[in-house]
């Protein structure tokens, strides 16, 4: 289990919980970044705030890798434009690619994120575009120079879990990426299905920005994944079908 | 040397015999069977790395029957459940992965089964492969078909109802050269709704002119992914270049072919590594062209002319059942072809179980089919057979078999586009 | 006038610097895009903001 690490970019994580800091007070993210067990963690590109105001970089713990990401990017050409300003930021060159044209639904569109991730992947950046769980998109992404592919479990922000899960699979099975699933997960125990599926990783916001307790949220998650993650590696034992078939032998015929 | 296959003809001059000898009995009279030829392309590629990565670690030994009962049970079938599959341990289990076999063979397949035929053009040969009844130094009748003769052959098959052809030759550049097999393309495309090669491994835009011709599909056997052991066995001529041989299917795919053929020789070398090796060849190049359609054939050694000792060693029916089966778990969406080197009994229990495809109506000589279908005795030479065949059922007994089994026979369902 | 984050600014003939002071910016904190291209942090001291430049000041927010 210690030399498990998550490679993203040639990047070495411990934890396989990345984080996200929309949608609550800046004060619990230290507690919130604290609890996960978070290496990672997300953050929009917005107009800036004065010094009057909180500065979100203030309240992230040292050592934690940033993970803007594009939204509000509704084409591969703004995705690109707030990738570039979010390095100009100085804290990397990881990126989440999101763009999205549905403004009600949130989906992302993948078409649009495949153009994005080709050219930022060309420009050096650690391109982890998020996607509806295609795998022909997914194919698309990997040749396109992705990092890793995040996959949605169901709409943004529904914390309605695993809805698209066959389709996650077959991501898991067929691409050399890591899967990190993200969008949609709502609660410890869909993250710790998705994690005994193979999944390399969960990001996860609205789950623990809508909880009674954020913190002790985070930390029900951590230790769901972390279980999740262990079944994995440990190999799911078997599940007995109800009764039997019964057929002829089919290798009746088989000479020595 | 430790194998069987060694045999001398009387009519060989004494310098060619000389050389044979040499070339079997001294390895530094042999080339470094890992460099390229003059005139081979080489292209970019890590799926053979992986294969060998995979093959060289396989400790078949270590695997147990809770492995393969834990394979038996997942979903998906990972590449540490296909090597506890094709391992020992396995052995008992036969009957259960024939069920699960059987199962997504009909997931993937319903009960559809494939006929075709090959058509062996020309025997003629530069190499020096010990097992093969072509090989240079055995002394065979020699032929090749002009246009003419092929288009008769081609009608005489094409008047049996089958609609896939399978063309051969033996692998001589000088005598069979790309236009010569291009030709037999165009002529094919007239009397067959698909048209397949096996041939010698050719390059990029060798492949793509082939394709336009009219065909579609490409088999290439590695024999053996065992490079020492190749070395032993191939010892002359284009064929002993290992690595070209390797990337053929993808060149061919690179070429515009829709469809690439795999296999080992089972019986050459350790068959559970080279089975391994088979299937992750597919398996590699399926993530990497994941719009290729993917066939693996499994054929064992035979009896050739002039040597009826050669035998498929350790590899019984059981084992090459359980390689079967091993293969469609692993790799569901695969095509499975059994040719005629097996017997009746073996084809008619095996596509109820993994085989999607079998040949009938075969003859592995040289412009014979007129005598063999009819009786009829033919006018002029005939080319002798690369090996003897087992099954020798006609186009309309093997379909009646088929349908008998329950299953449904299907000579075509597929658009050249 | 200048447009900055939406806004219609007097601030024509200022550096970038001078706005950001001014306007009570961290410029450690934020990355300045003039006219939809990013302007170096070294040319903040040298570089006069124009009548009818358009210019975002951006830094990270909290995002999912």
């Amino acid at each position: 289990m210690n030399d498990d690490k998550l490679m993203i970019g040639g990047h070495e994580f411990e934890s396989r919980f990345i984080l996200g800091s929309g949608k609550y007070s800046m004060s619990l993210i230290e507690a919130a970044v604290k609890d996960a067990g978070a290496e990672i963690i997300t953050l929009s590109v917005r107009r800036a705030n004065t010094k009057d105001q909180e500065n979100i970089l203030d309240f992230i713990p040292e050592g934690v890798t940033l993970l803007p990401n594009t939204s509000g990017a509704r084409n591969a050409q703004e995705a690109v434009r707030i990738a570039r300003l979010a390095r100009e930021l100085g804290c990397g060159s990881f990126v989440k690619i999101e763009i999205m044209r549905d403004s009600k639904y949130l989906l992302p569109d993948n078409q649009e994120t495949i153009k994005a991730t080709e050219i930022l992947a060309n420009e050096g950046f650690v391109v982890m575009p998020y996607m509806y769980p295609d795998l022909n998109a997914a194919r698309d992404l990997v040749n396109a120079g992705a990092a890793a592919v995040m996959p949605l479990a169901s709409p943004i922000g529904s914390n309605k879990g695993l809805a698209t899960k066959d389709f996650i699979q077959i991501l898991i099975d067929e691409i050399d990426l890591p899967i990190i699933v993200d969008a949609g997960i709502g609660r410890p125990s869909q993250a710790c299905e998705a994690m005994e599926m193979g999944a390399a990783a969960i990001m996860a916001n609205t789950a623990l920005a809508t909880a009674g307790d954020l913190p002790m949220m985070a930390s029900a998650f951590r230790s769901a994944i972390e279980a999740g993650r262990k079944a994995y590696l440990a190999g799911l034992g078997r599940v007995l079908t109800r009764g039997a078939s019964a057929s002829d032998p089919l290798t009746g015929f088989l000479r020595d | 040397m430790e194998n069987q296959f060694f045999v001398d003809s009387e009519l060989l001059p004494p310098e060619a015999l000389a050389k044979k000898h040499a070339l079997e009995t001294d390895p530094s009279s042999r080339k470094n069977h890992m460099e390229y030829l003059p005139g081979m392309e080489r292209i970019q590629s890590d799926v053979c790395a992986n294969v060998m990565e995979q093959m060289n670690s396989y400790d078949y030994n270590k695997y147990t029957a809770k492995d393969v009962k834990a394979a038996l049970e997942h979903e998906t079938c990972t590449i540490e459940d296909f090597k506890a599959l094709l391992s020992p341990a396995a052995e008992p289990f036969l009957e259960e992965m024939a069920q699960r076999a059987r199962l997504e063979t009909s997931k993937h397949f319903g009960n559809t089964v494939y006929l075709f035929t090959p058509l062996y053009i020309a025997n003629y040969c530069e190499n020096y492969c010990v097992y093969c009844g072509f090989n240079c130094y055995n002394h065979i009748q020699r032929m090749k078909l002009t246009m003419e003769q092929i288009e008769h052959e081609m009608k005489v098959i094409a008047d049996s109802g089958m609609e896939e052809i399978l063309i051969l030759t033996g692998e001589s550049r000088a005598q069979s050269d790309v236009d010569y097999i291009g030709e037999a393309c165009k002529l094919a495309r007239k009397y067959f709704r698909m048209v397949g090669l096996e041939i010698y491994p050719v390059n990029v835009d060798e492949y793509r002119y082939l394709h336009e011709c009219g065909a579609d599909y490409v088999t290439v056997f590695q024999e053996t992914y065992d490079t020492d052991k190749y070395e032993t066995l191939h010892l002359m001529g284009h064929k002993r270049v290992w690595p070209y041989r390797f990337d053929a299917q993808e060149r061919a795919l690179m070429g515009g072919m829709r469809g690439v053929a795999f296999s080992a020789l089972l019986g050459l070398s350790d068959f559970r590594k080279d089975a391994l090796a088979s299937a992750l060849h597919v398996y590699y190049l399926q993530r990497k062209y994941p719009y290729a359609e993917m066939a693996l054939s499994c054929p064992r050694l035979r009896p050739i002319i002039n040597n009826d000792k050669i035998n498929p060693l350790d590899v019984h029916e059981k084992q090459l059942c359980q390689i079967l089966c091993a293969y469609r778990i692993f790799l569901p969406f695969v095509g499975i072809t059994v040719s005629s080197r097996e017997s009746a009994a073996f084809r008619n229990g095996i596509v109820k179980i993994a085989a999607t495809k079998v040949s009938a109506g075969v003859s592995t000589g040289i412009g014979d089919h007129e005598s063999k279908y009819t009786g009829k005795e033919q006018e002029g030479e005939q080319g002798d057979e690369q090996f003897e065949i087992n099954d020798n059922r006609s186009l309309d007994k093997m379909y009646q078999d088929i349908a008998g089994e329950g299953l449904q026979p299907v000579l075509n369902d597929y658009v050249y586009v | 006038m200048v447009k900055i984050n939406g806004k219609t600014e007097a601030a024509a003939g200022m550096t970038v610097d001078q706005y950001l002071e001014t306007a009570n910016y961290d410029s450690k904190r934020i990355v300045v895009e003039r006219n939809e291209e990013i302007l170096p942090r070294e040319q903040y001291s040298e570089t006069i903001l124009r009548d009818g430049d358009v210019v975002e000041i951006i830094s990270f927010m909290g995002g999912g």
